[in-house]
């Protein structure tokens, strides 16, 4: 694997972010402190680390209701995201957007999105401006096992694949749309099939698996940089918590639940192969584990502190100012 | 019997009575049966995002209560297909944001095919939905659509402000074969009032007279009946006595009941949760202007969310909703 030593580092401190940040926000909900739905990440993070991990800074993702993961990944700081989630003027989004539809353009981060399926095409036409602008940028787009079934999922693709457009779309299928198990509205077993549709190039990972991840999101990455088209990525994977926080999680067998997390964890998995295979110490991670949880705690600390918005605010942005 | 119960439990009691009565009646949506008749230990039916439709699939089968994927176009096209051809189906759009994925089959298929084929099409679909503000869930969760629907002929939209009208209403919908829009507000969703027990409804086109007044008259809908019935309590204290009114059908629209009030008050606010351009409360203040100019003693007063996107930030979206205060104002200003 053509990973350094710094690389690796990255990578885990991106996914222990994501899983704390997560782990953050569902104590600070259940404490009263946040307001709105939000849609946690945790455990699908090798996912957004393992294709980000092959994106630089000409590159975009979109993103879905699930979208926080993709954001740390993509390079979007803790702080902005938490004083936004805070509906702080400080928030990347001045706390309009909230949790879901935080974004963050500098970064690349073309949004979470309150409507499943909306990114796809709007990734799609963020390779169409890469390619029009000849720029070697390669747009991603992440969604759900349920977003396959969207009008705006088949549409997209089919123009990406006519029009090769440096596009990825990764689609993260973590067995359940809300309440519903995935089998009982998608037909087909593997989502990657439906590429065949479009004679589009496909491939299935372990999202659970960083090193699978990031190895079959840099075949797709390449194959778009290098001008031959689109893939279809599928990473199977699961949901930690409910679909929202604060869902009762009535219809999922906590068993289902419990043999993910103790047997197939993303962060487990990856330490113990890079410090199985002596790539990383222990305690390397560990120093990461504090600082994250500082970065975090730094973070929350000023979004309770950060001024809220001007109410005057509610009626600006809403066209430009010409 | 009647007996004390929210919106959303008069709502699951209006499918259920439907759903028993009729059966060309099916109910499908995202979650509507979600997981209920499922095998696995330990689970258990979700019922809905809003809880609304939780052991409809354990007595029906999901064969009339159909779990559809996230695939609005499709389902609401679908639905249409099946109305047109002997069903009365009952679609759940989970919120009315998502009309933005799904307006071709209510825009220029349910609404049209009885008048294009020349009187011989029914169409007698239910597509309930979720509206408005109030929850942080910002600007794609959040909107009140509802002038859109009731801006097109052929459909009817209702909004129901409490449990009782919510299970008439929808009972009425139901059975109506024209396609409706049936609106649950968040602001009531889990209000309780006084609900029979049995099988009844409020007929479409008729607006409710909710607290009788005579110095003025505010007009509301869904959650902004509520917002007025406050104001009504707040001015009372001060000596003005307010009228209002619940117009519980957008369209149709029951004018005469609005005019008989404005012609008895002589002014009149209306109070929507809706943006303000194109909407409910423009229709009401030209209804004013032309059928009631001579009861008017004053400018129509309107009380609505900006010309906005809905915020996230809780201070913002207090901000952007109506409230009794703003009421209270938008009344002091025409006196
Ligand atoms: C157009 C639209 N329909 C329905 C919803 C409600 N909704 C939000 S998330 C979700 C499930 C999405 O499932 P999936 O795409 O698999 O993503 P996951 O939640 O599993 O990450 C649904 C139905 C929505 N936000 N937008």
């Amino acid at each position: 694997m053509d990973l350094t030593k710094e690389q690796l580092l990255v990578t885990y401190r991106k996914m222990r972010m994501i899983r704390s940040f997560e782990e953050k926000l569902s104590e600070l909900v259940t404490a009263g402190k946040l307001g709105g739905f939000l849609h946690l990440y945790a455990g699908q993070e090798a996912v957004a680390a393992g294709v980000c991990g092959r994106l630089d800074e000409r590159d975009y993702v979109s993103t879905t209701h699930r979208g926080h993961g993709h954001c740390i990944a993509k390079g979007v700081r803790a702080k902005g995201m938490m004083a936004e989630l805070f509906g702080r003027s400080t928030g990347v989004c001045k706390g309009k957007g909230g949790s879901m539809h935080i974004a963050d353009l500098e970064a690349g981060m073309l949004g979470a999105n309150g409507i499943v399926g909306a990114g796809i095409p709007l990734a799609t036409g963020a390779a169409l401006t890469c390619k029009v602008k000849n720029t070697g940028g390669v747009a991603v787009a992440f969604f759900g096992d349920g977003a396959s079934n969207q009008g705006q999922f088949h549409e997209a693709l089919n123009m990406a694949a006519n029009w090769k457009l440096p596009a990825v779309y990764v689609v993260e299928n973590n067995g359940w749309g809300e309440f519903t198990p995935t089998e009982f509205v998608v037909p087909v077993k593997d989502i990657a099939v439906r590429a065949d549709s479009y004679a589009m190039r496909s491939d299935i990972a372990d999202g659970n698996d960083f090193f699978d991840v990031y190895e079959k999101a840099g075949l797709a990455v390449e194959a778009a940089r290098a001008g031959e088209g689109p893939t279809l990525l599928e990473c199977k994977t699961y949901r930690y918590y409910g679909h929202y926080v604060g869902d009762p999680l009535a219809y999922r067998s906590k068993a289902e639940a419990e043999k993910w997390k103790t047997e197939r964890d993303p962060l487990d998995a990856f330490e113990s192969r890079v410090v199985g295979d002596a790539m990383l110490e222990a305690e390397e991670l560990r120093r990461i584990d504090g600082e994250v949880t500082a970065e975090l705690d730094a973070a929350v600390e000023a979004a309770e502190n950060d001024p809220l918005p001007d109410p005057a605010s509610l009626y600006e942005d809403v066209y430009a100012q010409e | 019997m009647a007996r004390e119960i929210t919106v959303a439990a008069a709502i699951n009691e209006a499918l259920r009575i439907a759903l028993e009565m009729d059966p060309d009646v099916v109910l499908m949506g995202e979650d509507v049966a979600g997981g209920g008749t499922r095998e696995a230990e330990g689970t258990d039916e979700a019922g809905g995002i809003m809880g609304t439709t939780r052991g409809l699939v354990t007595q029906f089968g999901n064969e009339r209560v159909l779990d559809t994927p996230i695939s609005e176009m499709g389902m609401l096209g679908t639905a249409v297909g099946a109305a047109l051809t002997g069903l009365r189906p009952i679609v759940e759009l989970m919120f009315i944001d998502f009309l933005g994925v799904c307006l071709d089959p209510l825009l220029n298929q349910a609404s049209k095919l009885r008048y294009m084929f020349g009187g011989k099409a029914r169409v007698p679909l239910t597509v309930r939905t979720v509206t408005g503000a109030g929850m942080q869930s910002a600007a794609q969760h959040s909107q009140s659509l509802y002038w859109i629907t009731a801006g097109i002929p052929g459909l009817k939209t209702v909004i129901p402000s409490n449990a009782y009208d919510a299970k008439g209403l929808l009972l009425a919908s139901i059975r109506s074969d024209d396609p409706v829009v049936f609106c649950e507000p968040k602001g009531v969703l889990f209000d309780s009032c006084d609900v029979p027990e049995g099988d009844y409804i409020v007929p479409l086109g008729k607006a409710a007279v909710s607290r009788e007044g005579s110095d003025i008259t505010l007009v509301g809908m869904g959650a902004t009946v509520k917002m007025a019935l406050a104001a009504a309590e707040a001015l009372a204290a001060d000596g003005t006595s307010a009228e209002v009114i619940d117009l519980r059908s957008l369209a149709p629209l029951d004018e005469q009941t609005v005019l008989t009030s404005l012609e008895k008050t002589g002014r009149l606010v209306v109070v929507d949760e809706a943006t303000p351009r194109c909407g409910i409360a423009s229709d009401i203040a030209r209804l004013c202007v032309t059928k009631g100019f001579d009861f008017l003693d004053a400018p129509v007063g309107c009380v609505t969310a900006p010309h906005t996107p809905v915020p996230f930030s809780a201070i913002l979206e207090q901000a952007y909703m109506p409230s009794p205060d703003k009421i209270v104002a938008a009344v002091r200003e025409l006196s």
